[in-house]
């Protein structure tokens, strides 16, 4: 099977490659989504971190993958795409979208699949934190 | 610089180039020697015949046989199907449509060519045991006995591992087996032609090999069928002309075989040498590797393999996405990435190598043609394709803070 030219140019370079800071640093930090989705025994592994501003604004993004080129590389697009994005928006971006823009056989769908899955992961996780900084801030303020 | 329109071919454990000179041996066959071997009455038909015998002498003589006890077939695979098929249907202990036909012993992590024509056969009406591998792959005559039974009729054990290379204890198994009277076949598709074979001294009844795997043409391989002590007999698969002494009807593909003959001539005369050639490569392949990058696993067992083939797997890494790193290297991958269930190299599984480093394991194999340089540029792509990989590995950073990731709820999907 051949890989088309996007997925073989992310392979090779990849962007936004990354993390904010070791597992227990990002865990704690509020301003920060993590998406953690597959299994090593499946093989793949997408983990995606999201910056997100108070105003629920993607300001940056990294990931680290564990699978194969259509899995890196629908990853990578990933994080392309979401940097700048509401999280409202993020959340519009299907998996066919990915299919489509990396032209993935029908035995990679699922790659795209864990990329989709992988930005909600995210994004739920941030709202997450950010609700609980709230329910915090109750009985602080009262 | 190797460029990437020719690739470095470390896959012979797949196939091999035809050696020139099997082509030259072969190529008379297409044009004036294009007779028939099944006709007797004319010169053509004679030539045909001739060659054909010439191939079964040099076939018979790669394995210590007489050279009437080897069959020509398309391949392994056939072979397989005609030894473990022909033979069950002959020492079945009840009619066919019964149950309790007989039972065979055969192993997890044989090559499909075997374990699908078993599994014909349990839906035939008999029962099979599966030994499991233990973790180096090497199945002993202790495992084989302890599978046995009453009524077990034949025994298919493999001489190597096609993904691992492991040796199994053929003859070894081979003596327990005529000692209980127990039809004994084996896979020897990985082992003949680089190791020496006695059909005699090794206790088989039955062995199957091909020519593609020992520099010779595809569609095309042997079934050797021991003739005394004891006389084994197989119900043939195909019906017809009765070429083959009635067990392989059809008419003989000449050309393939005259080029398999060569292809076994070969490998006979250049074996040993060869043989420390190749064992030198691959130990440098697998000590650089194992050295140049942290948890590195070489698969199976560390002495008793064949010298030409590896299976290495690279923490961390996933296979696929090392043989696209790898592009220059054709290789394969115990990855099962592109088949539609996901699960990884079942013959790894079965050794108990954990899923995630199944889904790591490259399989290199080396063959004639491969040169030191090879080696050495096969060496540096690949720890540089580990090394771009891990940079991207959520798990290798998980393991850099000392994380165990089989500790780990994963959120599978």
């Amino acid at each position: 099977m051949a890989y088309s030219t996007k997925v073989i140019d992310h392979y090779e370079n990849p962007r936004n490659v990354g993390a904010f800071g070791t597992s227990k640093e990002v865990a704690v930090r509020r301003d920060i989504g993590i998406g953690i989705v597959g299994a090593p025994e499946c093989g793949d592994v997408m983990q995606l971190q999201i910056k997100v501003s108070e105003q629920g604004v993607i300001e940056d993004a990294k990931f680290k993958c564990f699978g194969c080129g259509s899995a890196i590389a629908s990853s990578s697009l990933a994080t392309e795409w979401i940097k700048g994005k509401t999280v409202d928006e993020a959340l519009t971006i299907r998996n066919t979208q990915i299919v489509e823009e990396l032209s993935l056989p029908p035995v990679k769908i699922h790659c795209s699949v864990l990329a989709e899955d992988s930005i909600r992961s995210a994004i739920e996780d941030w709202k997450k934190k950010s609700s609980a900084i709230a329910t915090a801030a109750v009985p602080t303020s009262s | 610089m190797i460029s990437s329109k020719n690739p470095i071919y470390l896959d012979h454990a797949a196939t091999t180039r035809c050696d020139p000179k099997v082509v030259e041996a072969m190529l008379p066959y297409f044009s004036e020697r294009f007779g028939n071997a099944g006709s007797r009455n004319h010169q053509f038909g004679w030539e045909a015949e001739d060659g054909i015998e010439i191939a079964r002498e040099q076939a018979a003589k790669l394995i210590g046989a007489q050279s009437k006890e080897v069959i020509f077939t398309s391949g392994s695979t056939e072979s397989n199907n005609l030894a473990i098929k022909g033979a069950a249907e002959i020492y079945a202990r009840a009619a066919s449509g019964q149950s309790g036909r007989g039972h065979i012993v055969t192993a997890a992590h044989e090559h499909k060519a075997v374990l699908d024509p078993v599994r014909r056969l349990m839906r035939e009406g008999f029962d099979a045991t599966f030994i499991q591998p233990p973790m180096d792959g090497v199945i002993t005559a202790e495992m084989v006995k302890a599978a046995l039974r009453p009524d077990t009729i034949l025994v298919s054990i493999m001489w190597v591992n096609n993904e691992l290379g492991t040796i199994n204890e053929v003859p070894a198994i081979g003596k327990l087996c005529h000692e209980k009277e127990i039809i004994f076949h084996t896979d020897a598709t990985q082992w003949v032609g680089k190791m020496p074979t006695n059909v005699e001294t090794d206790n088989i009844d039955l062995l199957s090999w091909s020519g593609h795997k020992i520099y010779g043409p595809k569609g095309v391989g042997a079934l050797y069928v021991r003739r005394r002590k004891p006389r084994v007999r197989l119900e043939a698969l195909q019906d017809g002309g009765g070429q083959e002494r009635g067990m392989r009807s059809g008419t003989q593909n000449v050309s393939g075989i005259v080029g398999f003959g060569k292809a076994c001539e070969l490998c006979r005369n250049d074996m040993e040498a060869e043989g420390v050639r190749l064992l030198a490569m691959r130990s440098r392949l697998e000590s650089e590797l194992v050295k140049r990058i942290e948890v590195t696993v070489v698969n199976g067992h560390a002495t008793k393999r064949v010298p030409n083939i590896t299976n290495i797997s690279f923490g961390f890494v996933e296979g696929e996405s090392l043989m696209m790193g790898v592009r220059e290297i054709a290789c394969s991958s115990g990855s099962a990435c592109t088949s539609a269930s996901l699960e990884p190299s079942y013959v790894l599984k079965s050794l108990g190598v954990g899923d995630d480093l199944a889904h790591s394991s490259l399989r290199l194999s080396l063959g004639r043609w491969t040169t030191d340089a090879e080696v050495d540029a096969a060496i540096e792509m690949i720890e540089t394709a580990v090394n771009h990989l891990r940079r991207l590995s959520p798990l290798y950073d998980l393991h850099k803070e000392g994380i165990d990731l089989s500790k780990i709820v994963w959120q599978s999907h």
